[in-house]
């Protein structure tokens, strides 16, 4: 008899919540369990919206968000920041000339002058930056091989299909291989203080510690831990197209910056999020705590501009910046904060008002029981 | 005339396909020829659905048949086969998930069935072969076998009673797994058998499988080597049905009729149809609108995609070259194909996960309804009972109520209260305590009134004309105890147990009688046997039982008294006993009974007939033939019934009272405070439905009647359809057009001033609406009545059928507005309209287990509807709503910042977020909280429910999934999705976020709006939260420090296997970032901003509306000092043979 009893629920989805209709022999139930989850008794918190706990957390919320706001905008304003658009899209532009090339591999040089008016007091970040550039297209990100640059010797031959179509040249694996690397930002930026008196010296460039920790020592390896002979390693792959050299002569100088492990490589593939992005390229330390790293002054920024951009209608900028603890300055964060703050207090205070106005009559409804 | 059809189909049609042939014992018989071994099924019980080998193809293809999972099996598919921005698996692995736990749980109810199946299909039985019984199993029994069933076994097929050890050719069956019902019922042997069954040759002839249990005909000829065929009648009486137990006899042979899937029982439990609840409507039309933004999203940004493509260096820039594959595709299948692509990427708006937790939470909400302990009936010792979860939320969505009246709205629990004699009224006991003087009180007083022979001719009348039988065990004790001297206490026991009968009147009835000096003590081969005044036994053979039906509304017995008189007793409705009675008689009576009647009594008449042995002779012939019958047989029984009941002379009429359900009146009030409409559809008569009613509270004493009955059809002189005509126009500008402009239904304030109506509409009434004749045009009658209906506080329909039951809920189910209908009833009658209603519910009550079994819903008492409705049916709605609305939600804000960046990702479907947290948002971050919060959410306490039924309006019409609500809910998440979009976005206008200068590029982007999302969305829940158990606590934040640490781990290590290692320390890196932190904060804050705002300015729900119940609890009182109830004779009940 109970054989036809599940044909009740045996549409998909048709549950049954007890048992089946099989008859008072099966649905003669006990008593329910008198547990208070079964009963829906649990104790609970019964917190209610009303005006009275709603208007602190406002005001709260306005008075802590309102200094924040003011903090943040006065940390932003602080931070010095200058920024050089280099593209050499005017004529009047010294880098017009080079910017006419679309090819790569000229190395045209060209140098702005620019001056600083105010002195940039501690360690200053120069960045690059580049406009209209989709490093967040889809096709771009997901050209590269993680596997690869994690220095996984299997795929160091065998780039994965993802970095069609930079991934052989010739029949020779490319490493690294993917648009991201081939496209890898190959302008040389030399920084100079000009003396009132004319003369040039060039401004310490530091080129480490600009990628991750955690990118440069874990994500990035060169294959088989074997710095030394990197010229051994890559020699069954060839380098990206577009680029000169190849990944093991990026920076010969140093074994540490050198082929996958590269701070100016592992920068480049973090990909940005928006087509208007800037890097991190080189860090200029404060000497001492006299003077100030960049002194206001006369500065020349010497290009090699090997970086092609006039192509998609690109921008190429450099920019000096100062950091403070919440990062380079945007003063977004800031006025959001006065905002969001004001709003509240405002808000609170317009809250207050109903409250007392109209406060008589839903206090009289609020009692329970 | 009759006869010669008879003989007609006696003759000719034995090859009718509607019957079919059986040889008993699978013997070829003299009659026939050409002994063909005909084919049936054989006796195995299928019930599973599945085999192993079909198991996975037929399951895949009816679940893809759904049409949510066939668009997810789309996606995937397009995933696979177009190169799409997200991997497969982020749709593929939910997808995955949801089918095999489907699959996997309808696997096991089928290995149930399955095993099920097995146990009855290998249940060994015996089979009569060469006189010797085999063991067999019982899948292998064949039509025409003769089996043996011993006591307290079931029967292993239908089978037809040949023999059994009891000497009177009966046997006792209990079809407690059939309908319910636990009393003994009595089957009979074929009449007349042979005692050797070996030697039988027979054929029996019956009617093709049918599923109605209580309909059987067929006709056996049994072929004797020297006579001609004898032929007998088989009716229900003589059928076994599989599934029944064999009780209080031995063994007996039956021959088997029907088999396996062929058996009433197995008919009996095809799949019921699925009511789809509006909810589900709701959730497929915002399913649409879903889909259209979509869609929409995708075509804007395949449009824009190839704008932005069209400008200069752009589409291929030097450094982003197409693949050689990309290159040589056509235009225009690229266009396609990126369509899909943006399709895939959008296509987390609907999720596979909504369905998953929707169910869940069906399935397991539907559990608080059965572990409720204020559904417990200590009587029956059964809780509510849920057959369907997924009308849930139907519950707090009623509008109208159907109810029941008998054992619904009255405990159908009938105790004798008065009888008339002959004009004289005999209220001799008001309470059971006078029991004592069964001997001396009752026959004085009866002796001052009627004539003593009149006296106990009523009471013989009482004792000898009903189908109730006395208990197996009963008749020794109750014996002993009687033939020992006048009844005294003992008595009282055997009374309460001693009898069983289908209808509760009857028992009433006898017991009445008994309590009157008259018992009667038992039917013993036909022979009833009564005991008078003077405990002497009269016995009494029975020679026909003409059965009670609900069309004739009244039942008799053929008796043989002792002396060889033939008694006709009879008993029924006044309205179908008095134009069968001698008239001058029945005024003496009538006013009696109409006075009964509106004092809420069940009333019955009595009458008699003596017939001559001639009458006799005509009335046995006629009803032995029409019994033979084998097609309409139940017209041609009719027949004969009205040709037999005439001319009878009424005796007297009888008073049963029907109690009131336990808070009927509390509960009615509830349900039409809580701006239901409560419609009564009862078989019953006016007056007494009327008084019903009334002590319901449903009619109040202001109420205004409006009644569109017979009498007053016929009251005019005028023709029916000319008065139905004026007085449902004059009605409906009462009701309609005077009353003011406030609409109908649930704002129609109950407690004002304005007139209420009651409406009182009677079958024959009825009939005249539904069906009008087609000459008088008048097809408006239909909207009239529903208008006037709709605008009555009550309405009481009484002398319905079934059908007209389910008619009336279909007229209004399907009228403007599509109102959602309840219907309660406890007995088979009301099953129809349980099955058309959109929620059923049975009441688990005396009259079977019919009701029950067709429910959605059974609950043990209609008190138990106010709780059901108003506090369960309001939290499931509640709970469900908000649970759509939120999903919907949710994934209209995950989404909308993932489409936003194709505006500046060069449109190139390059997503957001990284694919681990696209596939776990759904599955792991979000959907614990909400699951939790529409499983234990509790807006309302259940307490300020149920005392505040007007709490109940407030979500009536879907009122927290209509449009409104769902555009406030999308316009917040796009809101939401906005801020933080671009929010993030400002932020990385300068992506230098690190103190130490280091920048964040795209993941972290994402991650980011993602934990920014994730945090929002799971406080926005938090807000909404206005029950916080520990349950809600854990996980709401344990799905957060889920995610973050989540998240750690995810981008703690460099994952083997896996091509991309994009959020390698992005989420550690966020962290350490204070710009991060500041903005994840003020995010999270600004979004929920405008939800708190709203949450104080919107008055909170609940005690605001205390005065009106208070008011209305204190105003009417006047019925409520009448608790009992009432009223007349059980035109309802449904008796079984």
């Amino acid at each position: 008899m109970m054989a036809s009893s599940y044909n009740a629920k045996e549409e998909d989805g048709h549950h049954s919540g007890s048992v089946g209709p099989g008859g008072p022999g099966t649905g003669k139930s006990k008593k329910p369990d008198n547990t208070a989850f079964k009963q829906q008794r649990l104790p609970a918190w019964q917190p209610i919206l009303t005006a009275g706990t709603v208007l602190p957390a406002f005001f709260a919320i306005g008075l802590i968000f309102i200094p924040i706001g003011i903090g943040l905008f006065v940390t932003s304003n602080n931070i010095r920041e200058f920024e050089l658009d280099y593209t050499g899209v005017e004529m009047s532009s010294p880098c017009f000339n080079c910017s006419q090339t679309y090819s790569w591999n000229n190395s045209c040089r060209c140098s702005v002058p620019f001056t600083l008016e105010q002195p940039f007091e501690s360690n200053v970040f120069m960045y690059y930056g580049l406009s209209n550039f989709y490093q967040n297209h889809r096709r771009y990100v997901k050209s590269r091989d993680d596997s690869q640059l994690n220095g996984d010797k299997r795929f160091l031959t065998n780039p994965s299909k993802e970095c069609e179509p930079y991934r052989m040249n010739d029949k020779m694996p490319i490493a690294p291989c993917g648009a991201i690397a081939n496209s890898l930002f190959n302008d040389t930026l030399e920084l100079y203080y000009v003396y009132p008196n004319g003369t040039k010296t060039a401004i310490h460039l530091v080129k480490t510690d600009i990628a991750w920790w955690t990118d440069k020592h874990v994500k990035f390896r060169n294959p088989a831990g074997n710095n030394d002979n990197l010229t051994i390693t890559f020699q069954e792959t060839t380098n990206p197209i577009n680029w000169h050299k190849p990944v093991y002569e990026l920076d010969p100088t140093e074994p540490d910056n050198n082929g996958f492990i590269n701070e100016d490589f592992i920068v480049w593939m973090r990909t940005a999020a928006l087509p208007t992005f800037r890097k991190l390229h080189r860090i200029i330390q404060k000497k001492d705590s006299l003077t100030p790293t960049l002194p206001p002054g006369n500065y020349t920024l010497d290009i090699a501009y090997n970086y092609p951009v006039r192509s998609f209608d690109g921008r190429k900028r450099m920019i000096l910046s100062t950091i403070s603890w919440m990062g380079g300055k945007n003063p977004f964060l800031g006025i959001a904060y006065i905002t969001v703050g004001s709003v509240c207090f405002f808000l609170g205070v317009v809250l207050l008002v109903i409250h007392h106005k109209y406060g008589n009559r839903s206090s009289n409804a609020e009692i329970p029981n | 005339m009759l006869r010669r059809r008879l003989n007609r189909l006696f003759g000719g049609d034995e090859k009718r396909v509607d019957s079919r042939t059986i040889y008993v014992g699978n013997r070829p018989c003299p009659a026939t020829e050409t002994f063909i071994p005909p084919k049936f099924c054989d006796n195995r019980i299928v019930s599973s659905k599945y085999t192993i080998w079909n198991f996975l193809p037929k399951n895949l293809f009816e679940q893809f048949r759904r049409i949510a999972n066939f668009y997810f099996l789309i996606i995937f598919l397009v995933q696979v086969i177009v190169d799409t921005p997200t991997s497969p698996v982020t749709s593929g692995l939910p997808l995955f998930f949801v089918i095999t736990v489907t699959a996997i749980k309808q696997g096991y109810e089928d290995w149930l069935r399955h095993k099920a199946d097995s146990e009855v299909n290998k249940y060994p039985v015996r089979v009569l072969e060469d006189g010797q019984p085999a063991r067999k199993d019982s899948e292998k029994i064949k039509v025409g076998d003769i089996v043996e069933v011993v006591e307290d076994e079931t029967f292993p097929c239908d089978l037809i009673l040949l023999q059994s050890s009891r000497d009177d050719d009966t046997c006792f069956v209990t079809t407690a797994s059939l309908d319910g019902e636990s009393n003994h019922k009595t089957h009979y042997t074929v009449p007349d058998m042979e005692k050797d069954l070996q030697s039988l040759s027979a054929t029996i002839e019956c009617e093709q499988p049918q599923p109605d249990l209580y309909k059987f005909v067929g006709r056996m000829h049994i072929y004797k080597p020297e006579h001609d065929p004898a032929v007998r009648s088989l009716g229900p009486e003589n059928l076994l049905l599989k599934g029944a137990t064999l009780k209080n006899t031995k063994k007996i042979y039956g021959v088997a009729v029907y088999t396996g899937m062929e058996t009433k029982m197995a008919l009996n439990y095809q799949g019921k149809s699925q009511k789809r609840s509006a909810v589900e409507k709701s959730i497929n039309a915002f399913l649409l609108v879903y889909l259209c933004i979509l869609i929409s999203k995708a075509v804007v940004c395949t449009t824009l995609k190839y704008v932005w493509q069209s400008q200069d260096g752009q589409d291929e820039p030097w450094y982003n070259q197409k693949t050689e594959k990309e290159k040589g595709t056509i235009l225009y299948v690229k266009m396609f194909t990126d369509f899909l692509s943006f399709m895939v990427l959008f296509n987390f708006i609907i999720p596979v996960s909504m369905y998953v937790t929707v169910e869940m939470q069906k399935f397991l909400g539907s559990f608080f309804i059965t572990w409720d302990r204020d559904f417990f009936d200590p009587e029956i010792e059964e809780g509510a009972l849920v057959n369907t979860s997924d009308l849930n939320e139907e519950l707090g969505q009623v509008e109208y109520v159907f109810t029941d009246k008998t054992g619904t709205l009255t405990q159908n629990n009938m105790e004798f209260i008065e009888c008339c004699i002959d004009g004289f009224q005999y209220t001799a006991f008001s309470s059971e305590l006078d029991s004592f003087c069964v001997t001396d009180g009752p026959v004085s007083t009866f002796q001052e009134k009627a004539g003593r022979e009149k006296e106990e001719l009523f009471l013989r009348a009482l004792c000898l004309c009903h189908t109730v039988q006395v208990k197996e065990a009963g008749p020794d004790e109750l014996g002993g105890d009687q033939v020992d001297g006048p009844a005294s206490e003992p008595l009282r026991p055997a009374e309460q147990r001693g009898f069983i009968a289908s209808s509760p009147d009857e028992v009433a009835l006898v017991k009445g009688a008994m309590r009157y000096g008259f018992t009667f003590l038992g039917l013993e081969s036909k022979t009833m046997k009564i005991k008078n005044w003077q405990n002497d036994v009269e016995e009494y053979e029975l020679l026909h039982v003409l059965n009670f039906d609900p069309v004739r509304r009244r039942m008799s017995v053929i008796v043989r008294s002792k002396s060889g008189d033939t008694l006709l007793f009879c008993k029924g409705a006044d309205s179908s006993i008095f134009p069968r009675v001698r008239p001058e008689e029945v005024e003496r009576i009538r006013m009696h009974v109409q006075r009964s009647a509106t004092e809420g009594y069940r009333t019955l008449c009595v009458a008699y007939k003596r017939l001559s042995v001639d009458e006799y002779a005509a009335a046995d012939a006629g009803l032995r033939e029409a019994r033979l019958a084998l097609q309409d047989r139940e017209e041609k029984l009719m027949a004969v019934y009205n040709q037999v009941e005439t001319a009878m002379s009424l005796i007297g009429a009888t008073a049963v009272e029907d109690r009131l359900q336990e808070e009927a009146a509390q509960t009615m009030e509830a349900l039409q405070g809580a701006g239901m409409k409560v419609w009564v559809l009862t078989g019953d008569k006016m007056e007494t439905a009327k008084s019903t009613c009334y002590a319901c509270r449903l009619f109040r004493r202001s109420t205004e009647l409006l009644e569109l009955t017979v009498r007053t059809l016929e009251s005019g002189g005028r023709r029916r359809e000319e008065m139905l005509h004026d007085l449902l126009f004059d009605f409906h500008r009462k009701a309609v057009q005077d009353a003011p402009p406030a609409r109908a239904g649930v704002n129609r304030s109950w407690s004002s001033a304005n007139p209420e109506y009651g409406f009182i509409v009677d079958g024959a009434a009825l009939a005249l609406v539904m069906n009008p004749s087609p000459d008088t045009n008048c097809s408006r009658y239909r909207s009239l009545f529903l208008q006037i209906c709709q605008n009555c506080t009550a309405v009481l329909c009484c002398r319905m059928a079934p059908l007209q039951k389910a008619q009336i809920v279909k007229m209004v189910k399907n009228s403007k507005g599509s109102p959602i209908t309840l219907s309660i009833g406890d007995g088979a009658n009301d099953v129809s309209m349980i099955l058309e209603a959109h929620v059923g519910i049975g009441v688990k009550g005396k009259e079977g287990r019919q009701a029950v079994r067709n429910s959605d819903y059974a609950i043990p008492k209609l008190k138990h509807l106010r709780k059901l409705l108003l506090a369960h049916g309001h939290l499931y709605y509640i709970r469900i709503a908000h649970l759509v609305q939120y999903f919907f939600y949710k994934n209209l804000c995950f989404i909308l910042p993932q489409f936003l960046y194709q505006f500046f990702c060069g449109c190139s479907q390059q997503p957001l977020y990284d694919a681990a947290y696209l596939t776990m948002y759904n599955i792991c971050f979000t959907s614990m909280p909400i699951l939790a919060y529409s499983l234990l959410e509790q807006q309302i306490a259940i307490e300020v429910l149920l005392d505040n039924a007007t709490l109940y309006r407030d979500i009536a019409k879907n009122a927290m999934l209509r449009w409104g609500p769902f555009l406030y809910w999308t316009v917040l998440a796009v809101f939401q999705g906005l801020i933080f979009f671009f929010g993030v976005k400002y932020l990385f206008s300068n992506p230098a976020l690190q103190d130490n200068g280091q920048v964040f590029g795209n993941w972290s982007y994402g991650t980011i709006v993602f934990t920014v999302l994730v945090f929002t969305v799971t406080l926005k829940l938090a807000l909404d939260t206005r029950h916080w158990t520990w349950i809600n606590h854990f996980v709401i934040w344990g799905s957060l420090a889920f995610y973050v640490v989540f998240s750690f781990f995810w981008g703690g290590i460099i994952w083997p296997f896996l091509k991309q290692q994009r959020l390698y320390f992005v989420f550690f890196n966020m962290l350490s970032s204070v710009s991060a932190w500041l903005v994840i904060i003020l995010l999270i804050v600004l979004s929920l901003l405008p939800d708190i705002l709203l949450g104080v300015l919107r008055k909170p729900r609940g005690p605001h509306t205390q005065q009106k119940p208070a008011q209305s609890s204190g105003g009417h009182h006047q019925t409520s000092d009448r608790p009992l109830l009432m009223r007349t004779f059980s035109d309802e009940s449904n008796t079984v043979m």
